[in-house]
């Protein structure tokens, strides 16, 4: 018999019964203490992913788990949960619960224009950074918010770690529970962990502004707070650094935010400071499993999979990006691929648009292929322990609190229905109705003026919705009344057979031994009713275990393959090294043999290997062969000045010098450029910082090795540059208020006296110095270990720049644009610089209305190494062009025109022992050109790195193609996706993936396609 | 070559100074251009062919003979071809692009009908110098702003005022279809809104417009003259095409005088702009197009030709064709569409615009296509056929000659161009301050 158990439902109304007293507060009233011992029967009890126990006893005292199996003690209430499943409550590690996220209060105005603010503008005894906070202690704040801890209750969860996600050093987070209970109670751990993320959230501090400013500031916070340590008399007291001492001893949770790739950014400081970070992930980090895997971070992986995009409109499904689309199909395997690949992971709701979405996400995880068993420890136990509390939570063991909710099911499936979720021992509703399964066979009578009438009544289906159908004894056929249970409130009507307009109406109360209550009959007839049992119904869930299966093998779904990089055009299977032989090509050696006809070039392992006529070679399968007949054969195209391949910003504008901030920091291996350049015969890429600051920030050269990981494409041992910008840009000229030094060129050349200054006596200081991040990378230009490329225009303050250089013993190694570059075409070589220029660019701003077509030929001739550069993503694609201009404006000779984006570049970056000529031993980093290589009737049909085809014209066909059958497949998921009820209103609007277009000024602005943005941090 | 830029810059040398760039006089002497490879503009090439022309107008194209009384240049081994033509450009509104004082490019209000790109026009623009050297002689000026920017008019590039240099004025009017495609994140990301309905709303206002606008003409003496109305009375007027032309005996051919210029690069906007065209009986040119390629049909069907913006740009998503927007014109060629090759950028400032076609040539049109993208085909578009865009008898001498194969610049080398057959001046400012300072380092 089901019909039990209402007396327990019986006890509690309300979502708590009392609050406890709290011994040192007042009583208003009379003292309620309670014994608050309550045992449940007869469970299965989860006690964590291993563990099962059937038919167990579960009791609880005053907010603790005090026993399992153990005699149910004489004071406590007894609940019987037959049937019912016992799991820990859920534990997320990423969260704002009860606390409140402050926003970005409106800038610092100046006559309705944006001034600058340099430092932070918190009062009191802090740091000078307004986004480093880590004095910030969440459980000062915190406050139990009962709307939220219902809907965290809902879904499973009984404990968080809460801060305040706010700024770059976030301070604090404190473990509490999800009852509502005086915050003295619920409050478990007052500082948990301590947060970190990239985003200076808040913070009306300009600094940082990009995103590799906010990681130049955790590097120089790690290093100023070591140094406070020694409690420097120059600082004073510093309650910021001090906090940030003492958070290092916390587990230390890192947010990386939206992007897969800023995981491997956080790991890099990580490793440069010995710290270990937990870090908080995103949908996507599956794109990059490999390198994450390697990091060896614990991860915290969310659940808010992207919707689905709305692509009936065809031109809607045009703009959307193959990359998205994929995306939107694979994030809800993301949780099963780390579990394959055994990285450890912890589960989060944090993210999702609606708490009620995580059970639904949870179960498309799992549905998709991770274990029961992994979810489950990824909700309990692996949370516990990452903050050292799993002696207190994360299982149902013995002395730990009782934290744990109440299912009718394994919570995995789709029909789990949580009832009750018990929070220190006090219970939560979730839901009342449903607890019990009234399903089985039973006896219905009608007693009516003294006569009864039997019927066969059967209820059955879900618990939550029973449906009932009665069958007069004397019947053959069933009907079916409507059946509403609220609570123990019964109402059951239908309609007369041959009448449907007629109703007969009987409501009721479930007793402890039946059903029973009265009604009236269609026909005017009072009544009075009573359901009892037929027999006992076999209870079929007591035998349900936890689903300990591996993940599911979901061959028989089709769906997308991981590309890399995870683009329409990234590869499944990475090109390989390839041994190839180049036949009879007309070779463009860059080399004193100038250009040789029909050659044969080989490459091997990375390298060029032999160049000659006829070489003769037995050649067997292992060799790639192109035939080079009327093709022209060139070192790649190295762009001196770039800006591809950057994300979270290329400019940190917010000081004057900011030569901390690295560019190789902030690699983004996913542009589309990368390939559309390779496209276009550019094998390397020397991507600058931008130009907004006398000194702006570390370069960064790489080789377009399209498909690997932002460390792989950095071309090695490289040395260093950095980028120095003068001119308008750098004078803040199009900001009609600006407030930041310099305003003139006479004061870009006392910014430039001040830090090298500043860098010579910085270097003079004994070994226990603050170390300044800024102060090392202006040092080591002085020492030559660090070179300049310069962004210049005007003659006036390109010689001023060399005269400061000669002041402090260096030189500056390239002036990059140096569009009056002929004006001064004798000093430069004087002082002996490089100069890489535009084409034919002008009239842009006022800079540059004395720049000339002819600037290249003219410093060409004068003895100067000259490089054409791009500053473009679109006019990179074509620089051999650009090139081909000095033959026009200047009639600069062939081979010399075609160094100027090869072997030129390749030396002012210091590279030309390794690229920039076609040379026995040097990289075999080629191009094989369709035609002349300058003239504009040629296309790159092979582009080759390190002896690796990474592009081939060929092979673009068959990529093409293959980005419109996925896509067309994908069109066809997501139309059907549309059809379903639970897509309705949570369909996302087709939306383009915008270019992310990055020049170093905002002036000189190029029309490069449709859908285009600049990054913004 | 070389030598010939030595040739060059020692005419050059005389002027020292962009002010000293004079406008050439008219024709007076007939000249004869012998011995180059002809490039007509209609298709056809005349090896070692010589082009006459006299008081502004070509006289004769035929193969090389000798010839008397007249002046001859020998043009051997180079190229002639018809002066190019830019189709939509800034050029003399917009010196230097940063600097707010030098810019009349963009009116304020949302539907200037009646402002006028031309009174603006500037021909002591330094920019104009170098356009002219690589052998743009013609171009179309088109202000920008609101939905509806006003009227373009044609110049040749060699003049002393805009008097001078207007070819064809008020020929066309600029409809600026606005982003159907919300191109911000945020924009979409409001579900609130549809991003649409900014636009269509603005549209129907524009609609509302032309309306009113043939209500007006329908009142023979309007109390109230409404200069907007009277800037676009042209959209829905029939003129003969060919006024030079004696229609005795022949079915005079007509054209709608101004053309109903649609700036849209998307599917949805540029339909939106056609069908709006279709609704008023305008002529459409749709401006930009960079998704023309995926709806030739439609275009071919409603008679729209195209001016597109540049080959030189990047492809529209990244998904596409890393080569589409220079595989464009030859899906435009193939489709039969009347198609334009425009040059819009804003660094190089549209001397590019031959490199432009020449990158279309290497993606599939051939070399006399891509030159009649930005010959003949810009003519027909523009609507100055009648005067330009072909060497052929009867028309302007607007003629350039090149060393070599102008669409290539490792060849291209423009060393004369003649306007109404006028030998225009090659200097400009770039190639003065070339000199100065080859001047300075003694260098050759």
């Amino acid at each position: 018999m089901r019909i039990k158990n209402i007396k327990l439902l019986l006890l509690s109304f309300f979502f708590i019964t009392y609050l406890s007293a709290q011994e040192t507060y007042p009583i208003n009233g009379t003292s309620d203490n309670r014994i608050e011992v309550y045992a449940f029967t007869n469970a299965t009890i989860i006690q964590n992913a291993q563990s099962t126990l059937q038919n167990a006893t579960l009791v609880i005292k005053q907010g603790k788990i005090i026993g399992i199996n153990i005699p149910v003690p004489k004071e406590a209430v007894v609940i019987d949960c037959k049937g019912k499943f016992i799991y820990p409550s859920f534990i997320d590690l990423f969260s704002s619960y009860g606390e409140v996220t402050p926003t970005r209060s409106s800038p610092a105005m100046f006559f309705g224009a944006r001034q600058q603010q340099f430092i932070s503008n918190k009062e009191g005894a802090y740091g000078w950074n307004q986004a480093i906070k880590p004095e910030v202690n969440s459980y000062l704040n915190f406050q139990t918010n009962e709307t939220v801890s219902k809907d965290l209750r809902a879904i499973g969860f009984g404990a968080v770690i809460t801060h305040i996600q706010d700024g770059i050093a976030r301070g604090t987070g404190a473990l509490v529970t999800l009852g509502n209970q005086k915050e003295n109670f619920e409050l478990i751990k007052e500082k948990a962990a301590a947060f970190y993320s990239f985003n200076k959230g808040s913070s009306t501090q300009d600094y940082p502004g990009s995103l590799m400013g906010a990681i130049a500031l955790i590097r120089q916070t790690y290093l100023d707070a070591q140094w406070y340590k020694s409690n420097p008399p120059t600082e004073g007291t510093n309650i910021s650094l001090q906090a940030w001492n003492d958070n290092l001893l916390l587990p230390q949770i890192f947010d990386i935010g939206s992007d897969k790739y800023n995981a491997l950014r956080a790991d890099k400081i990580a490793k440069e400071f010995g710290a270990t970070y937990i870090l908080n992930g995103s949908t996507d980090l599956y794109q990059r499993l490999q390198e994450i895997k390697a990091t060896k971070a614990a991860i915290i992986l969310p659940l808010n999979f992207p919707s689905a995009m709305d692509v009936e409109d065809p031109n809607d499904a045009r703009i959307v990006a193959l990359a998205d689309m994929k995306h939107w199909e694979m994030a809800p395997y993301q949780p099963a691929m780390f579990e394959k690949a055994n990285v450890n992971f912890a589960l989060t709701a944090n993210g999702l648009s609606s708490t009620n979405d995580f059970l639904t996400n949870l179960r498309k995880a799992i549905h998709n292929g991770l274990s029961e068993t992994t979810a489950l420890d990824a909700l309990t136990r692996i949370p516990a322990t990452w903050i050292n509390v799993y002696d207190q939570l994360g299982s149902i063991e013995t002395g730990k609190i009782a934290n744990f909710f109440i299912t009718n099911d394994n919570i995995f499936k789709d029909s789990a229905i949580i009832f009750q979720n018990w929070v220190q021992g006090k219970k939560y509703i979730v839901k009342e109705t449903g607890w019990d399964s009234y399903n089985g066979q039973y006896v219905f009578t009608i007693n009516t003026k003294g006569t009864t009438k039997f019927f066969e009544a059967t209820i059955k289906g879900n618990p939550e919705k029973p449906m009932l159908s009665l069958k007069p004894y004397e019947d053959t056929v069933s009907f079916y009344p409507t059946l509403t249970i609220n609570n123990q409130l019964i109402k059951i009507s239908w309609s007369n057979k041959t009448d449907k307009g007629k109703q007969n109406n009987l409501s009721g109360i479930i007793g402890a031994d039946a059903w029973a209550g009265n009604g009236y009959l269609a026909d005017g007839d009072v009544i009075t009713w009573k359901l009892y049992a037929k027999k006992e119904v076999e209870n079929n869930n007591s035998t349900k275990k936890l689903n300990t299966d591996k993940p599911k093998d979901s061959t028989t779904i089709t769906i997308a393959d991981v590309v890399y990089p995870f683009n329409g055009y990234g590869w499944k299977e990475a090109p390989k090294q390839e041994k190839i032989l180049i036949r009879n090509a007309t070779v463009w050696t860059n080399e004193k043999q100038g250009i040789l006809e029909n050659t044969d070039v080989i490459i091997n392992k990375g390298k060029i290997e032999k160049i000659g006529k006829n070489i003769p070679i037995t050649l067997d399968l292992s060799w790639k062969v192109i035939d080079g007949t009327g093709k022209h054969l060139t070192a790649g195209i190295i762009d001196e000045h770039s800006h591809i391949a950057i994300t979270g910003g290329v400019n940190e504008c917010t000081q004057a010098v900011t030569s901390e901030v690295r560019i190789g920091d902030v690699l983004d291996p996913e542009d589309i450029n990368i390939y559309r350049q390779l496209s276009g015969g550019v094998t390397s890429s020397h991507l600058l910082h931008g130009s907004c600051n006398p000194v702006g920030g570390q370069t960064q050269l790489i080789k377009l090795r399209w498909g690997k990981a932002p460390e792989e494409m950095k071309f090695e041992g490289a040395d260093g540059f950095i980028k120095f910008a003068l001119g308008e840009n750098v004078k803040s000229t199009r900001n009609t208020s600006n407030n930041r030094f310099p305003d003139t060129r006479m004061g870009v050349e006392q910014v430039y006296m001040d830090a090298f200054q500043r860098a010579v006596d910085y270097q003079k200081l004994p070994a226990n110095k603050r170390r300044d991040l800024e102060l090392d990378a202006l040092a080591e230009i002085i020492n030559k270990k660090r070179f300049i490329t310069c962004h210049s225009y005007v003659q006036s303050e390109i010689n001023m720049l060399m005269k400061v250089a000669n002041k402090f013993g260096f030189t500056v190694n390239t002036f990059t644009h140096i569009l009056e570059g002929y004006k001064v075409a004798d000093k430069m070589k004087e002082h002996g610089s490089y100069v890489s220029t535009f084409s034919d660019w002008w009239a842009y701003k006022m800079e540059v209305q004395d720049a000339i077509a002819y600037n290249a030929a003219i410093m060409q001739k004068m003895g100067l190494t000259v490089a054409i550069n791009s500053d473009d993503a679109e006019m990179a694609r074509r620089l051999n062009h650009e090139a081909a201009k000095t033959i026009k404006y200047g009639g600069v000779n062939e081979e010399e025109a075609l160094k100027m984006v090869t072997l030129n570049p390749a030396k002012m970056l210091h590279v030309d022992n390794k690229v920039g000529s076609i040379k026995v031993g040097k990289d075999a980093d080629v191009v094989l050109w369709s035609n002349h290589p300058l003239s504009i009737y040629a296309k790159s049909l092979y582009t080759i790195i390190d002896g690796t085809i990474y592009y081939d014209r060929e092979k673009d066909i068959e990529l093409r193609k293959q980005i419109a059958i996925e896509k067309a497949r994908l069109i066809q998921k997501l139309l059907s996706e549309k059809k379903k009820p639970s897509s309705f209103g949570r369909m996302q609007p087709a939306r383009p993936r915008l270019d992310v277009i990055n020049e170093c000024e905002e002036d000189h602005k190029h029309s490069h396609s449709i859908f285009e943005r600049e990054d913004e941090f | 070559m070389k030598y010939l830029i030595v040739i060059l810059i020692t005419i050059c040398l005389n002027a020292n100074s962009q002010e000293t760039v004079y406008p050439a006089k008219e024709q007076k002497e007939t000249i004869a251009l012998t011995n180059a490879t002809i490039h007509i503009g209609n298709g056809q090439v005349i090896e070692n062919g010589m082009i006459v022309f006299s008081k502004g107008k070509i006289v004769d194209v035929r193969p090389s003979a000798p010839i008397a009384d007249i002046k001859v240049i020998d043009c051997k081994g180079s190229h002639i071809y018809p002066g190019l033509i830019t189709s939509q450009t800034d050029l003399g509104l917009n010196e230097i692009g940063a600097v707010r004082a030098v810019l009349d490019v963009r009116e304020l209000g949302e539907i200037n009908a009646n402002v006028r790109s031309i009174v603006a026009y500037n021909t002591d623009s330094k920019i104009i110098g170098t356009l002219r050297s690589n052998g743009i002689l013609i171009a179309n000026i088109v202000p920008q702003g609101g939905i509806l920017s006003g009227s373009s008019s044609v110049v040749q590039l060699d003049a002393w005022n805009w008097e001078d240099a207007l070819y064809k004025a008020d020929a066309g009017i600029h409809f600026r279809v606005p982003n159907l495609v919300a191109r911000r994140m945020w924009f979409a990301a409001s579900t609130q809104t549809n991003p649409m309905q900014n636009a269509l709303d603005r549209i129907e206002k524009l609609r509302q417009f032309f309306y009113d606008a043939k209500a007006y003409y329908a009142v023979e003496k309007p109390e109230h003259t409404n200069l907007k109305f009277e800037a676009v009375r042209g959209l829905f007027t029939e003129i003969d095409a060919y006024p030079n032309i004696n229609w005795k005996g022949v079915k005079k051919q007509l054209r709608i005088q101004q053309n109903f210029y649609i700036h849209a690069e998307t599917v949805k906007e540029i339909q939106i702009g056609v069908e709006f065209a279709k609704e008023f009986q305008f002529k459409p040119v749709i401006v930009g197009g960079a998704d023309s390629w995926m709806i030739t049909q439609y275009l071919k069907d409603n008679d729209v030709s195209v001016i597109l913006n540049q080959m030189h740009s990047l492809p529209v998503t990244q998904d596409d064709d890393v080569d589409q927007p220079y595989k464009t014109p030859y899906l435009l060629q193939q489709a039969g569409i009347l198609f334009a090759i425009g040059d819009v950028d804003a660094n190089s400032r549209g001397r590019n615009l031959l490199f432009n076609a020449g990158t279309a040539a290497a993606y599939g049109l051939t070399k006399e296509q891509a030159l009649q993208a930005i010959t003949i085909n810009a003519a027909k578009i523009l609507g100055i056929d009648d005067k330009t865009g072909t060497l052929e008898k009867g028309k302007d001498a607007n003629i350039v000659v090149s060393t070599g194969d102008i669409l290539d610049m490792k060849s291209s080398n423009v060393i004369y161009a003649f306007i109404q057959g006028r030998q225009v001046s090659l200097d400009n400012k770039q190639k003065q301050l070339y000199e100065r300072y080859k001047y300075k380092y003694n260098i050759k």
